[in-house]
């Protein structure tokens, strides 16, 4: 059997300030899963994303990556496997354009020269963003933006790829084209949103955390469909909608 | 106060350069063993707050409006060698990507933008620190005094500057003394509206304030709320007092250089001294009106300047702790 | 005084001057503008030969009259401050127009003027053939210490943001009608600039955190390889020299 692409027992994480962010997190992706992470504002989401490749350390309990263990001496390992795609795509694309932006973390591997550049296009290709690579990212759109924040990440051949609110701030249109790309890759994934539609439609597993801990795990046209539960985490299906009416891919 | 080529003469271009090169340079020394990787695009971005608060328009009177220089209040949050580093940084960018200032005026400029407004200005705040209750009222109140004295400074080194390296027959004396003046009333802004960006800075990240890693939670938490009112005029009094003692007339409307420039058109005409606007020219006696006054004015002024800005150079390379 | 401007000079054009190497130009730059320094201020003829250089050199980077005179403007205070020299200072009187001058004075007035054209003139054209990715990859090149171009390359990245968020600050203080006249007033402005240190510094940890994710261990990575060949710095070392040369006849002359 092989070791799941993310296993993590008992994590519990308080922030200097004192907040306990997390209050023991046991969650387990499996190779190729595509899993949907909700729950309401301050749950914990983000900072348990944060451990995944040892950004934040874990005052207790542990996180395996493939089988690695998330400690300080198999971070640069742990990072390589693990594509963190952060909300704000400003924090994420910091380099001047958006092809050195991209060549960042390869770089950091100890590519150079032509396979350097091979790394990037092949990255940039892949999410339809060739045209942008000369750009700066102050002056994409903010699809172009999310899209470039995605290829940053592809071009460290990551398992994982954990997204942090991958549509937020988006247009219907920008939204759509994320969806596509994220159905796209034949990568693990891990989506953090608060949009619950796009889990249904991306996530055939969704686990919704609160209060620091996860609250329940299951099929996301389950989940969804239990109104008390979403009501008790403070998550709401948009007006109208029907989980029944749209079945999860398989 | 981004001065130009050709301002002030190329032996002064020269000198003010070597200073900058080498306190930068000592400073990013000592800085690597301490700065963390995480305090590099923590400064990138700080020196884009700097340059954004640079362009920060506020109010001054009757609808007039200053902007803030930010040296002192770069110094006073992030320590004063990163402070120094940051201002440094962005005096560069507004050159190179900017043409804001000249090129071969990048010395004297890095020294009265960056180097003298945060270092000295941290001396001072650190001066002030020691007569100031231990609050955050305290903190708020030494650096807004120090953030108008480090304008002051600013104005006393350029002064000095031109005593050494003047491109034009105007004396010591008056450019001081206009500088000076002038500078201590947009000290009275520059200094309220730092107060009061650290106390808000204080109030909700007072781990963020280097100036205030000393407080604890207890010492922070007794605070109380500063006029701004009684603050600002307490403030105008001071520096019209300075202004009158040091310059002889006040000026009534601050505009820096420009303004130094129409005071000079009404006063002081017809000094007869000859210039020499050679490479290298004769330091002692070059721009000197009253050569006795000037000399003790400018060997007070120089005396302060290196006092503060040497004092405010040993505490940042004294501490062992990271600079943030 | 003059307040920072938000936007960075770089004018997108296909030209000889825009392929050049950052480090040449930086060069040639530099030494340009330290000839014109040191030049003497009665060499009227050398200011003139400059000029028709930095002229030329506009042409050839294809750059439009309107923006370079827009841009020139920055020195203005200090052109002031030149044109008021001549009835400050002292030495022997001429008259202009009626008016008792200082001959030095107008030298003096006439060296400043000179000189800060020349310089800026320089300046734009550097940054107006150079975008910053170049510029900072240039001044590496030329052994300017890595945490100063490091921390630049953020400052210009997250210039635009950190103004775009100040800007929204003042828009919505302005909408609660917020109309600030005199000093006292100023308090919710002044705070606003701690609230907008805060953001920033969270957003700068935030960007570390992004680093970090894609493996960064403390040093950035030199992403473009192309370096200066020697033709660019042959034409960055003519214009040096032949600037110094410029200088030095005027100072043969004098």
């Amino acid at each position: 059997m092989t070791a799941p692409a993310l296993a993590v027992a008992g994590l519990e994480f308080a922030y200097p300030d004192g907040h306990q962010a997390l209050t023991g997190v046991d969650l387990h992706v499996h190779a190729g899963e595509r899993v949907a992470l909700l729950g309401p504002n301050g749950a914990g989401k983000t900072t348990l994303a944060l451990h995944f490749n040892g950004i934040l350390e874990a005052h207790a309990g542990e996180v395996h990556v493939a089988g690695v263990a998330v400690v300080p001496d198999h971070y640069a390992e742990v990072r390589r496997r693990v594509g963190l795609v952060f909300q704000d795509a400003d924090d994420q694309l910091f380099m001047p354009t958006v092809r050195e932006d991209v060549a960042f973390g390869p770089a950091n591997l100890g590519l150079a020269g032509a396979e350097l550049t091979a790394r990037t296009d092949e990255a940039l290709a892949a999410v339809d963003a060739t045209e942008l690579a000369g750009r700066a990212p102050h002056h994409l759109s903010g699809g172009e933006r999310r899209r470039a924040a995605l290829a940053t990440v592809l071009a460290m051949r990551p398992d994982l790829l954990v997204l942090d609110e991958p549509t937020a701030g988006l247009d219907p249109a920008g939204r759509r084209e994320v969806i596509g790309l994220l159905q796209s890759l034949p990568i693990t994934q891990l989506v953090i949103t608060h949009d619950l539609p796009l889990a249904l439609e991306l996530c055939p597993r969704a686990v919704i955390m609160d209060g620091g801990r996860v609250a329940a795990d299951g099929s996301t046209a389950e989940l969804l469909g239990d109104d008390a539960l979403l009501r008790r985490h403070r998550l709401e299906l948009p007006y109208g909608f029907d989980p029944a009416v749209l079945r999860p891919p398989t | 106060m981004h001065a130009p080529d050709g301002f002030l003469n190329a032996g002064t271009a020269v000198a003010t350069g070597v200073i900058s090169a080498g306190t930068v340079g000592a400073t990013l020394r000592h800085a690597r063993n301490h700065l963390q990787d995480r305090q590099i695009p923590l400064a990138g971005v700080a020196a884009a707050f700097i340059f954004a608060a640079q362009m920060f328009n506020f109010p001054v009177a009757a609808g007039t409006t200053g902007h803030l220089l930010g040296g002192a209040l770069a110094a006073v949050l992030l320590g004063p060698g990163l402070g120094a580093i940051v201002v440094t940084v962005v005096v560069g960018v507004q050159a190179l990507v900017f043409a804001d200032g000249g090129l071969t005026a990048l010395g004297y400029n890095t020294l009265n933008m960056a180097i003298v407004p945060a270092f000295g200005g941290y001396a001072v705040f650190r001066l002030f620190r020691r007569v100031m209750p231990r609050s955050a009222a305290g903190v708020a109140g030494a650096t807004g005094l120090a953030a108008g004295l480090s304008v002051v400074l600013s104005a006393a080194s350029f002064s000095l500057q031109w005593l050494f390296g003047a491109t034009a027959d105007v004396p010591f004396d008056t450019v001081f003394g206009a500088m000076v003046g002038v500078h201590s009333l947009i000290g009275v802004g520059e200094g309220v509206i730092s107060a009061l960006a650290v106390g808000a800075v204080l109030a909700a990240r007072p781990d963020l304030v280097y100036g205030a890693r000393d407080l604890d939670a207890a010492a922070l938490a007794g605070r109380a709320r500063v006029s701004t009112r009684t603050f600002a005029i307490g403030g105008v009094l001071a520096a019209l007092l300075l202004a009158v003692v040091v310059s002889q007339f006040a000026a009534g409307n601050p505009d820096g250089l420009e303004r130094v420039a129409q005071d000079q058109g009404f006063a002081e005409q017809g000094r007869d001294h000859a210039l020499d606007s050679g490479i290298f020219a004769d330091y002692a006696t070059d721009g000197v009106g009253n050569e006795t006054l000037s000399l003790a004015v400018a060997g007070a002024a120089g005396t302060v300047i290196t006092l503060a800005v040497g004092a405010g150079l040993v505490l940042a390379l004294r501490d062992r702790r990271a600079p943030v | 005084m003059g307040a920072g401007h938000a936007h960075a000079l770089y004018v997108h054009e296909h030209t000889p001057l825009h392929r050049m190497a950052p480090e040449a130009k930086l060069v040639a730059a530099f030494g340009f503008v330290v000839a014109v320094a040191v030049t003497p201020r009665e060499a009227v003829w050398a200011f003139a030969l400059y000029a028709a250089v930095l002229v030329a050199l506009l042409r050839l980077g294809r750059f439009r009259a309107r923006f370079v005179v827009a841009r020139m403007l920055a020195v203005l205070p200090f052109v002031l401050f030149a044109f008021l020299i001549p009835f400050v200072a002292g030495g022997d009187k001429v008259d202009v127009l009626g008016v008792a001058v200082s001959r030095d004075g107008l030298w003096s007035m006439w060296n400043i003027l000179a000189k800060a054209t020349l310089g800026i003139t320089t300046s734009i054209l550097l940054a107006g053939t150079t975008d910053v990715p170049d510029l900072l990859r240039g001044m590496s090149r030329l052994r300017v210490p890595a945490t100063l171009t490091a921390i630049a390359g953020f400052m210009v990245r997250y210039l635009a943001v950190i103004a775009d968020e100040l800007r929204r600050m003042r828009v919505a203080m302005t909408a609660r009608g917020y109309d600030p006249r005199w000093l006292w007033q100023a308090r919710p402005i002044a705070t606003s600039a701690g609230a907008l240190f805060i953001r920033s510094y969270e957003r700068g940890e935030r960007v570390h955190q992004a680093m970090l994710a894609r493996g960064f261990t403390g040093a950035m990575p030199d992403v473009d390889q192309r370096r200066a060949g020697r033709p660019e710095w042959a034409a960055a070392l003519a214009l040096v020299v032949a600037a110094a040369a410029v200088a030095a006849a005027a100072w043969g002359l004098a």
